[in-house]
């Protein structure tokens, strides 16, 4: 069961408060060796879904499972342990400002592992090289671009040769070429490190190039499933919108951008 | 009934922010032990506490060497044109030493630490959360707390009695060089009668417990502060305004406490 | 920054540190006398110490030769009981007395040491027998003033 499923979902609820409810019956499976793209409109509740499966906060009822251990059950220790396999990136890289790319790479290394520095060394600027930045390594976080920041934070990700990969909107606030680097290196490394991808993003065409599976939530349910070309065939109004990008559709305030309109209501409402 | 209104509202308000201060309190109270408990890694790997002391102590050894050099000049001339009129000037080095040792050299090095290096803490650790990199060290199974929160307590906690010490030092040779040297107070009954009333344990010793006190109390404002900031840059400018703040109010409340236990019934 | 140049300041910073902690102990403070000196405690009574305290220090030709480290009430008898270390260093004859004075006309006060003539010293734990009181300035005052009171009165019972 845990080598056909890495993940799994089971009727996960999760709420802040009583009032508001950002996850309702998530039931999802991600199977070893995939990647799947968990996709939905800013705000439904999919980087909740990220830190669920990261342990960082306890679902309100149901479970998620990691690899077989139901990770809110776990003591801290056992949770580190779990985290230790896990790698994530972070919306915009959370590079460690006060530390050079080299060093960013490195700290898993070092904090986990009593590797000899040489070693280590050697280790780094092989991720780094994986991701064709190896010349880059002297560099502080600040000196890098948008794109090369990402590139380095999954770098980083990678270290410890992680058998699930988190991807909190890897594609956010990238130009078209760094937007194709970072898919390529999704895949490549999801493939090459044998390990098992979680993307969350709104960015529909660039995931639909590279994933496995997609699940669509919207307000805190699972709204369609189903692998890529199921996805691009689709005749289900919501998928069929959020696909083709149409402004208007069932689900407007869903859309990524939403117009003038829709967002001055929103505010107002708030 | 508008009176009433607003009565109530007031009375609402008071038990809000009450409430609020009394969660606080306990939240920042088992954040404590949390610093306490986790503080395992900031002395096993001493250099990443080491590290820390260079940004809160060295870097602020500048501004408490001058700072000590010019309170002390003060108290000089001050204490002298306040002694001369009762004839005792060569108690000046009692006045100076004893005013440092006792309560400026920790109380002001203290407000100064607070808002040189206190904000400086609270700013770097509240960007640190704003920009995930907590969430990303917790996501690679490292403690923040341990790794972030721990190492800077307590080179805060080292670094704060140290710069006290220099403060007061400091302030005597400020005091000395404009006594002494420049309105020519005898130098030999400067330094003896410093000596015969400056006591060692009651004095210098209280002097450096306090400067300890404050030094946990500066910290632990300024962790807390920036690791419960609101990851937001207001947020994290808040929070570091209330660092300088809060920890400005503790010293001086916890200085009257500390000298009340201490220089109680003593002459 | 480099960990070397880091070291390097910390190390300079402690050491500046340090060294201002053994300033204020040796130079400003009195760390110098009777740090670590092994001590002897005497005690005396006063029918009055006046306004001594615990701490004064206790002198003998106007060396301090040690500390005031306790006073305690004697409801029995009434009177004052002042305890005091010495210095090993110094050693006084069994029949040494105490007085409580001043230094200066308003300064203040300490323990007096006169040494006798007995050949036995005085060891840990004894009681110093003779003993004079504070001089008190309102008992002075009042006293100077009732003897020229007095005085006056005989000077003028002599003139009528």
């Amino acid at each position: 069961m845990t080598s056909a499923n890495l993940v799994e979902i089971d009727n996960v609820n999760f709420a802040y408060d009583s009032q508001r409810t950002i996850l309702r019956g998530i039931n999802m499976t991600i199977p070893q060796g995939k990647v799947v793209a968990i996709m939905g409109g800013s705000g439904c509740g999919k980087t909740t879904l990220l830190r669920l499966i990261g342990g960082q906060i306890k679902p309100t009822s149901g479970a998620v499972r990691v690899a077989g251990q139901t990770v809110h059950e776990l003591k801290e220790d056992g949770l580190y342990a779990l985290r230790r396999k896990m790698g994530m990136l972070f919306q915009f890289g959370a590079l460690f400002t006060d530390m050079s790319v080299f060093d960013n790479v490195a700290f898993q290394m070092r904090e986990h592992t009593d590797l000899p520095e040489e070693m280590i060394r050697d280790l780094v600027l092989m991720k780094l090289h994986a991701v064709g930045l190896r010349g880059a390594h002297r560099l502080m976080p600040s000196e890098l671009s948008g794109g090369m920041a990402r590139r380095v934070a999954l770098a980083r990700a990678i270290a410890l040769d992680p058998m699930l990969i988190m991807y909190d909107e890897p594609f956010a606030g990238l130009d078209p070429i760094s937007l194709g680097v970072i898919g390529q290196l999704i895949r490549t490394l999801n493939d090459a490190l044998g390990a098992t991808s979680i993307l969350v993003t709104h960015d529909i065409m660039e995931s639909l190039k590279i994933v496995d599976y997609v699940y669509f939530v919207s307000e805190g349910v699972i709204v369609a499933e189903g692998t890529a070309d199921e996805i691009r065939a689709s005749k289900m109004p919501f998928v069929h919108q959020f696909v083709n990008g149409e402004p208007d559709g069932p689900v407007p305030f869903q859309y990524p951008a939403p117009d003038y309109a829709t967002d001055l209501q929103g505010n107002g409402r708030a | 009934m508008a009176v009433l209104d607003t009565l109530t509202s007031g009375l609402r308000t008071l038990g809000h922010k009450v409430i609020e201060g009394v969660w606080r309190i306990g939240f920042a109270a088992r954040f404590f032990f949390a610093v306490l408990m986790y503080s395992g890694t900031a002395f096993r790997r001493f250099n990443l506490t080491i590290r820390e002391i260079y940004f809160t102590g060295v870097l602020s050894l500048i501004i408490i060497l001058i700072s000590g050099l010019f309170v002390g000049m003060v108290l000089g001339l001050q204490g002298y044109d306040t002694l001369q009129r009762y004839g005792s000037s060569e108690a000046l080095g009692v006045l100076v030493a004893l005013s440092l040792v006792r309560e400026l050299g920790p109380v002001i090095s203290a407000l100064l630490f607070a808002s040189r290096a206190g904000s400086a803490i609270t700013a770097e650790i509240g960007l640190m959360k704003t920009t995930e990199q907590l969430s990303a060290m917790e996501m690679m199974a490292v403690n923040p707390i341990a790794r972030v929160v721990a190492p800077r307590f307590w080179a805060g906690v080292m670094s704060m009695p140290l710069l006290a010490a220099m403060f007061s030092a400091m302030g005597v040779i400020g005091g000395y060089l404009v006594g002494v040297k420049l309105i020519g107070v005898d130098e030999g009954a400067f330094w003896s009668q410093m000596q015969s009333s400056v006591d060692v344990r009651l004095d210098i010793v209280n002097g450096v417990i306090k400067s300890f006190v404050f030094g946990i109390a500066v910290t632990l404002i300024s962790v807390f502060e920036g690791y419960d900031a609101d990851p937001t840059a207001e947020g994290v400018s808040g929070a570091t305004t209330r660092t300088v703040v809060t920890s400005s109010l503790a010293i001086l409340a916890l200085d009257f406490i500390l000298t009340a236990f201490m220089f109680r019934g003593v002459g | 920054m480099n960990r070397a140049t880091i070291d390097l300041w910390v190390g300079i910073f402690v050491t500046l540190g340090i060294a201002a902690l053994v300033f204020l102990a040796l130079k400003v403070g009195n760390l110098a006398s009777f740090g670590n000196e092994p001590m002897y405690a005497v005690s005396a009574e006063f029918d009055n110490i006046g306004g001594l305290k615990v701490r004064a220090p206790v002198r003998s030709a106007g060396v301090v030769v040690g500390r005031v480290t306790d006073i305690q009430f004697d409801t029995r008898k009434y009177v004052a009981v002042v305890s005091m270390s010495l210095s090993q260093k110094y050693q006084f004859s069994k029949d040494t007395s105490a007085q409580v004075l001043t230094s200066g006309l308003l300064g203040e006060q300490y323990v007096g040491l006169q040494a006798g003539g007995d050949d036995a010293n005085l060891a840990n734990g004894d009681r110093i027998k003779i003993t004079s009181s504070a001089v008190v300035l309102e008992n002075l005052i009042s006293r100077f003033m009732f003897n020229s009171a007095e005085k006056t009165g005989q000077t003028k019972g002599e003139t009528n």
